[in-house]
């Protein structure tokens, strides 16, 4: 059945994209109490940094022109290093602000790299071509599957092992755990705060330059856009996962993708147009049952 | 020999004088006890020593000497631990883990960290719970874990804030017998905050109570016992804290 393993990689590889960007805010959220919706512009800006900054119609490519092998550490040492330096810059002084204030000060920096960006290079999606060779399709159990996917989907898998072996076998990873868990705890007992907040900055914003490079392999184009609507379902998934677990965050963020290809699919043809609308009310229903999200994390319980 | 002090301190929470030029010391192998009813302080003072709380006035002092500002962490690096109320593990992490972190954060390697770890949980008695997840240990072990976490790095000072809450008389004892070795075999100071002021009459060697934010009596158990001003801080809550001294070997 081509059709159903057609079906089945499309809700992998959006739910891998959720899953990712759901990690990259349920690490930060774990750490600081922080809802980073900067996080969505931090994916564009990573897509942006393989060009050179113009207004033009004709897109002057950078680093684009790359091989992979330097590219693929490129975007993501900028993802990284802008949501370090964000994490310098703007969140260290919000450090002891309420969860809102953060919050707030989160959509001003997004706005920020976002009109940044809009004036270094207009309003208009630029095309720009990231790994071409994924494009290719390849035969896969008589299916015709973009590698693309496949290759999503693979990466996606790796860095969540990768992430669980960070996090189980590091130093920086036990430390880690403990202060997603209880930060001030972790604190008191001499866990380098400010190196573990600046690691989970990092890490988000490596998952960030990831994201980037999937989207603009799929998409062919750059668009100072491109992360909100990612930044949107991921955040929800984090949401329903239980803000705080990270395991939950990438759950949802495959729940999220799966539920969606699969209305795509099993929705009359008059209702498609209108899917999200259906995905965010399944959200509600979700969240009515369990208000805490699915796997409820320690976000709503009392820091000391 | 060491001395851990509070000089003079006093806390004030926007106009709320939540302590008042408070004197105490506690030295290397000794138990010293703070009482008192409910706000009279002791979680605030425990607080500045553990620099949690920067005192409004006053200052903590190590050996005579005032400590500079520091934060809980830098604290706790000069050999000042504390535990909390109600044990304030990582309920997620294995037991071990907790204590790892603790003797990581303190600048030890994962495998020295590790092995003092494990050699802990041994000395309380508790090495088969390595493994567990904290938060599914059982009320008992999971203070003597807290403890364990505490002691991580050979502190010289340990403070215990209410570490016997809601313990029945017999798991009392067992914790006394473990806090006389923090002191005896450890060479540890010990500040012990505790409600139960039968078990703190027993262990201690100096007794300091608080009301409202001032010592207002101190001295030996015996003089606590006898003291007007302590019976008269406990009237109305003396039914529930003051009771039966439980039995303690040794």
């Amino acid at each position: 059945m081509p059709g159903l393993l057609q079906i089945l990689l499309d809700a992998l590889s959006l739910g891998s994209l959720y899953a990712l960007g759901a990690l990259g805010i349920a690490l930060i959220f774990g750490v600081m109490r922080l809802v980073n919706f900067a996080h969505g512009d931090v994916i564009a800006f990573c897509i942006f940094a393989l060009l050179w900054p113009s207004v033009d119609v004709v897109p002057i490519v950078f680093a684009g022109q790359l091989p992979w092998f330097l590219l693929i550490p490129f975007v993501l040492a900028v993802g990284a290093g802008l949501s370090v330096l964000a994490e310098l810059a703007v969140f260290r002084r919000f450090r002891h602000a309420n969860p809102a204030t953060m919050m707030i000060a989160s959509f001003a920096l997004g706005f920020v790299i976002r009109y940044f960006l809009l004036m270094l290079f207009s309003s208009r999606p630029k095309s720009v071509q990231i790994l071409p060779g994924l494009s290719q399709p390849v035969e896969l159990l008589g299916a015709r599957i973009p590698l693309l996917q496949v290759v999503t989907i693979l990466v996606t898998i790796a860095v969540l092992l990768a992430l669980v072996a960070v996090l189980r076998r590091t130093r920086f990873g036990l430390e880690m755990r403990a202060a997603a868990e209880n930060f001030t705890m972790a604190r008191m007992l001499g866990v380098r705060a400010n190196r573990v907040i600046m690691g989970a900055f990092a890490m988000s914003g490596a998952l960030a330059g990831a994201i980037a490079l999937i989207l603009g392999s799929q998409t062919g184009t750059a668009d100072i856009m491109m992360g909100s609507s990612i930044m949107l379902m991921a955040f929800i998934a984090t949401v329903i996962g239980g803000l705080g677990s990270l395991f939950g965050a990438v759950l949802a963020g495959f729940l999220l993708g799966g539920v969606s290809v699969a209305m795509q699919f099993a929705l009359p043809l008059e209702a498609r147009p209108f899917r999200d609308a259906f995905v965010y009310g399944a959200v509600i229903l979700v969240l009515l049952w369990r208000p805490q999200g699915l796997l409820s994390g320690r976000a709503a319980k009392e820091r000391v | 020999m060491k001395t851990l002090g509070a000089d003079r301190v006093s806390v004030a929470f926007a106009g709320l004088r939540a302590l008042s030029g408070v004197t105490l010391s506690v030295a290397s192998g000794r138990i010293v006890g703070l009482i008192g009813p409910n706000g009279a302080g002791k979680t605030t003072l425990v607080n500045v020593l553990t620099g949690f709380q920067a005192p409004t006035e006053g200052a903590v002092t190590l050996d005579g000497v005032p400590l500079p500002k520091l934060g809980p962490h830098e604290v706790r690096r000069r050999g000042i631990a504390r535990t909390f109320q109600g044990g304030r593990l990582f309920r997620d992490l294995p037991v071990i883990d907790n204590l790892e972190v603790t003797g990581v954060g303190l600048g030890q390697s994962r495998a020295a960290a590790i092995a003092e770890a494990r050699a802990m949980l041994d000395w309380i008695g508790i090495a088969p719970l390595a493994e567990r997840i904290a938060g599914t240990l059982p009320y008992t072990d999971e203070r003597r874990v807290a403890i364990g976490r505490a002691l991580m790095g050979r502190p010289d000072f340990v403070l215990l804030d209410e570490p016997a809450a809601g313990m029945s008389a017999p798991e009392a004892a067992e914790l006394s017998a473990l806090i006389r070795r923090i002191a005896g075999e450890m060479g540890c100071g010990v500040l012990l905050i505790e409600h139960n002021v039968g078990l703190v009459l027993q262990l201690c060697d100096h007794i300091v109570v608080l009301d409202s934010g001032s010592v207002i009596e101190q001295g030996p158990p015996g003089v606590i016992r006898a003291s007007d001003k302590v019976r008269h801080a406990y009237m109305g809550t003396a039914a529930e804290t003051d009771l039966p001294v439980p039995e303690i070997e040794g």
